[in-house]
């Protein structure tokens, strides 16, 4: 990593004991940094973490409350049955559908948003968020509006003599939807990380290559993969667990992982396999994004 | 490396501590309230209550009658309310849990048993609701509203000449004509319920093989909907969307009377039987006023109290004084509304068919299993 | 900073079309919205006649106001505090190497991998118990309200606002931040004149999203809030199961309109500080 070489760099230049306190000095402030958010985080995330751990062990007990003893793996063992495959598969594939789709309209817009004057830039972008600050339960049954019944979609359709077509209560509607929501999520980092890239660079590519393509494969796209790594993780991971888009535009008629979730905790009230599911399914976010930072050069 | 390792294994330790702080904690003793007066205010009062099911203004008559003021926070289901309630301290008052909520919450002594004493016009409550299965001796609720869950039908589109049957969902010899334009609640006991119906049996079977078949029925009908949806089942037919629906009565009812046409819709509760739940009012375990909490609850049983509600939420009284009083009405409003909501025709096969959901214990996640099942 | 290079030919229009489409696909709902929460039918979808109504209920409402007012407060400070410590990581994990690094790398990445629902009974559980042990061990009488709401969005918005930071800082040259240190400028300075004003896009971006994220929790807020701690969303949740009406479209309206102005008024706020 580059940092790290040019850190490296400043010492060399010093004698041996001076580059040792520097580097603990080094060390030592870049755990300050980090100290509050540590602390932070492991008071109010790690701990209450242990506890869901703690009951992804338990037994529901027959009022749906949850027994603290008697510790088992059931609800682990559970996770083996048919149905919970399926739904994970189906729920993997819609969330990797998304991310796909938000990365191939967001490039282009973040790109074109980053050849803007920096006056223009910061207005573009704050309208980008705009939209995302109405509600998000709102925002879907907007889209329920628009793809319903009769709703401006038909028109549209019908308009351009394309016939009626309802895309409410499909698989079509609900990546729709969940591309409408996490867009900007995909937009943010990959702007961050296209602007700050040095336009000479660029042009020189471009003089070098002549080719607007291999340009872009070859300098543009790897000078933003932080960007691109950043942005689908925080489209993905959403999409993995999401439950109210599928259940507003989808009319709840398969089951994702996220409702799945949602069911065990807040309908079953079997605790106990919620919590199991839970680290299941962060398992498996974890592993996806250990792949894709191996791909993408970087490691965790 | 390792003092983050130490720092990990002190954190285990926190968490295992602070169960084993649960496990000896709350266990507050039942009678709280059982000191209160009639009238008795003993601090601000905090509800916890459905959505749109009492008036802000109906609150803030009471605030005022007794100098205090009052918070009302709101829920959409009786399982998001009762983690919150019963992981204590939560802050509230009264709250508003329904029938097998009630008995969920009185097994886990997260509700307190209320001073009697203290609510002289429980009185004003209909015979028909003592001896309750979830509370038979009304010794820690009191009925607030009461409603069913039934079918709610476009009659423009499908006409008037329909059975009064889960047939008209479930069967597609009846209603295949309009597969793509029906939608069920999204909630394993209510649509297993209205499926286990259908085919004769109890809706709080504990039977594995009943339960089978209402799952096969309800797998094959899954293809034939538009939706499952909880929150929208008038909207979508007053929209449209939908020409069967399937929902509770007040709903419709807010929505059908909204509508210009308002005689297109019908809602009814099937010949087989349907779901008849009451919502109740009680007040949690750790309550920090209590005996407002009891003031409260016996001011909302007054006959002028409990026909206010009704007139706004639109859905059933159990209390027979505010019955009385909604009969004697001079302007005819009140029989208007009564007439609607009580219309016979409302219950099909009787207000005997009508059955209410009761927790099956363990039996509880092989309904949400099959649910999911059902749905592939 | 120099701009990326101006696309040229059929690229460059083609980059304009889609900002644009991107644009339209982004308003299109927006501007259903605002429409419908003038009309008189009940029924979102059909225009009923142009009414105030939806808005007088709002105002009517104190219930609502009440919900707005918690939504914005805690959104500020959430914003704020998640901000600071979210750069601060990033920095912590971009430009130093220290013990426990990976752990704290690992760490940072689970607030966002985690089902909200999950995080919202975690927290639920976890309040409980520490108001509990705080009321045995120092006689602390806390109730559940706005710091426990608080808490928990900046426990999760921490990552958010780390991950667009670090997108910006990766593979940023230092070389002048470098320079400036060795002109014998101090650390803090060559930061704050140096590094800060390069990050500073990123920061932005952070800031959004943790805003955005705060304004739209429902279901972990709704586990670790107390009585009168209804923010918008729960509200809005709440109202949903009783029928969509354009109320609460009038409430997203007003909600969209408050945050146009708290984004405009820090704008305006940090140009004055600068002009000043």
């Amino acid at each position: 990593m580059r940092k790290r070489e040019s850190t490296e760099h400043v010492v060399e230049v010093a004698t041996p004991e001076f580059e040792k306190t520097a580097q603990k000095k080094e060390a030592r402030r870049g755990l300050l940094m980090a100290l509050p958010s540590y602390l932070y985080l492991i008071l109010f995330f790690v701990i209450p973490l242990g506890i869901v751990l703690i009951y992804s062990f338990a037994t529901r007990n027959r009022f749906g409350g949850t027994d603290l003893s008697g510790w088992n793996v059931e609800s682990y063992e559970r996770i083996a049955e048919p149905i919970v495959r399926t739904i994970l598969f189906r729920s993997l594939w819609l969330a990797i559908l998304t991310t796909v789709i938000c990365l191939v309209i967001a490039y282009p817009f973040a790109y074109y948003l980053s050849t803007r004057k920096p006056a223009i830039r910061n207005v573009m972008l704050v309208f980008v968020m705009i939209p995302f600050w109405t509600n998000f339960l709102v925002r879907n049954y907007a889209w329920r509006v628009i793809l319903g019944n009769d709703g401006p979609f038909t028109k549209v359709t019908e308009f351009f003599g394309l016939g009626t077509h309802e895309l409410l209560f499909s698989q079509k509607a609900v990546v729709l939807g969940l591309v409408y929501g996490y867009l900007p999520f995909m937009i943010l980092p990959l702007y961050a990380a296209i602007e700050r890239i040095d336009g000479q660079l660029l042009e020189a590519s471009r003089d070098l290559y002549g080719n607007g393509w291999q340009s872009f494969k070859n300098v543009l796209l790897p000078l933003s993969m932080p960007g691109v790594i950043a942005g689908s993780i925080l489209v993905f991971v959403p999409s993995l667990g999401a439950y109210v888009t599928p259940e507003i535009l989808g009319g709840a008629k398969t089951t994702l992982l996220g409702s799945y979730i949602v069911t065990q905790f807040l309908t079953a009230r079997n605790w106990p396999f919620g919590a199991a599911l839970s680290f299941v399914l962060m398992a498996v976010m974890l592993l996806m994004t250990i792949i894709y930072f191996r791909k993408g050069g970087r490691t965790l | 490396m390792r003092k983050t390792r130490k720092l990990q294994v002190l954190g285990a330790i926190f968490a295992m501590s602070l169960l084993a702080v649960t496990a000896c904690g709350s266990d507050d003793d039942d009678s709280a309230g059982s000191a209160c007066e009639v009238g008795q205010i003993d601090g601000d009062l905090a509800m916890y209550n459905w959505a749109e099911y009492i008036d802000e203004e109906q609150l803030a008559a009471f605030a005022e009658e007794y100098g205090i003021s009052f918070t009302l926070d709101t829920y959409e289901s009786n399982e998001a309310m009762q983690p919150i309630i019963s992981a204590g301290n939560s802050g509230y008052d009264v709250i508003v849990p329904s029938d097998y909520m009630v008995s969920i919450l009185i097994e886990a002594g997260h509700i307190m048993k209320l001073n009697l004493d203290a609510i002289p016009n429980s009185s004003n409550i209909s015979d028909d609701f003592s001896g309750l299965y979830y509370d038979p001796k009304a010794e820690y609720s009191v009925p607030y509203q009461w409603g069913t869950t039934g079918i709610g039908v476009n009659t423009a589109v499908v006409g008037d000449d329909f059975p009064r049957s889960w047939g008209l969902i479930f069967d597609p010899a009846i209603s295949g004509e309009f597969d793509g334009q029906i939608q069920l609640l999204n909630d394993p006991r209510e649509t297993l319920g209205a499926a286990l119906k259908y085919l004769g049996y109890s809706l709080n079977t504990t039977s594995e093989s009943e339960l089978n078949e209402a799952k096969d029925l309800l797998a094959a009908t899954s293809s034939r909907l538009a939706a499952f949806n909880t929150d929208s089942a008038d909207e979508f037919l007053t929209s449209g969307e939908t020409v069967i629906g399937h929902g509770y009565s007040g709903d419709m009812f807010v929505q059908f009377l909204d509508q210009d046409n308002y005689d297109d819709y019908v809602y009814f509760v099937p010949e087989e039987g349907g779901t008849k739940w009451i919502d109740n009012m009680a007040i949690p375990f750790d309550a920090p006023s209590p005996c407002t909490a009891h003031t409260f609850i016996n001011w909302m049983l007054t006959a002028e109290q409990g026909a206010a509600l009704t007139d706004w939420n639109y859905y059933d009284t159990p209390n027979q004084a505010a019955l009385d009083l909604m009969g004697e009405d001079a302007e005819g409003y009140y029989d208007d509304l009564l007439d609607f909501i009580r219309n016979p025709e409302l219950f099909a096969g009787g207000v005997d068919s009508l059955e209410s959901i009761e927790d099956t214990g363990d039996f509880e996640t092989n309904y949400s299993d099959a649910f999911v099942n059902a749905k592939g | 900073m120099s701009n990326a290079v101006e696309p040229r030919g059929l690229s460059k229009i083609g980059l304009q079309i889609n900002g644009w489409l991107v644009y339209l696909f982004f308003y299109a709902p927006i501007v259903l919205l605002v429409i419908f929460s003038f009309s008189e039918s009940r029924n979102v979808g059909k225009w009923g006649g142009f009414t105030l109504s939806w808005y007088e209920q709002f105002i009517d409402s104190s219930n609502a106001r009440n919900a707005l007012e918690n939504s914005i407060k805690i959104a500020i400070v959430v914003t704020i505090i998640s901000v600071i410590l979210g750069t601060m990581s990033a920095l912590a994990l971009e430009r130093f190497t220290f013990k426990g690094k990976r752990v704290f790398d690992a760490l940072l990445y689970l607030p966002i991998i985690i089902p909200d629902v999950t995080m919202a009974v975690m927290l639920l559980l976890f309040f409980g118990e520490f108001f509990e042990i705080l009321d045995n061990l120092f006689g602390l009488q806390l109730r559940k309200g706005f710091w426990s709401i608080s808490i928990s969005h900046i426990a999760f918005n921490i990552s958010f606002v780390s991950v667009v930071v670090r997108a910006r800082l990766a593979g940023m040259s230092t070389d002048l931040e470098e320079a400036a240190v060795d002109l014998y400028a101090s650390r803090w300075k060559a930061f704050r004149h140096v590094t800060f004003p390069q990050i500073l896009p990123g920061i932005a971006g952070g800031a959004l999203l943790a805003m955005t994220l705060s304004l739209d929790d429902v279901v972990i807020t709704q586990f670790v809030a107390g009585p009168g701690w209804t923010t918008l969303p729960v509200y809005v949740f709440g109202l949903i199961r009783k029928g969509v009406t354009p109320l609460i479209n009038s409430i997203s309206v007003i909600m969209l309109v408050s945050s146009m102005l708290l984004v405009g008024l820090s704008l305006l706020a940090e140009r004055t500080r600068r002009g000043g």
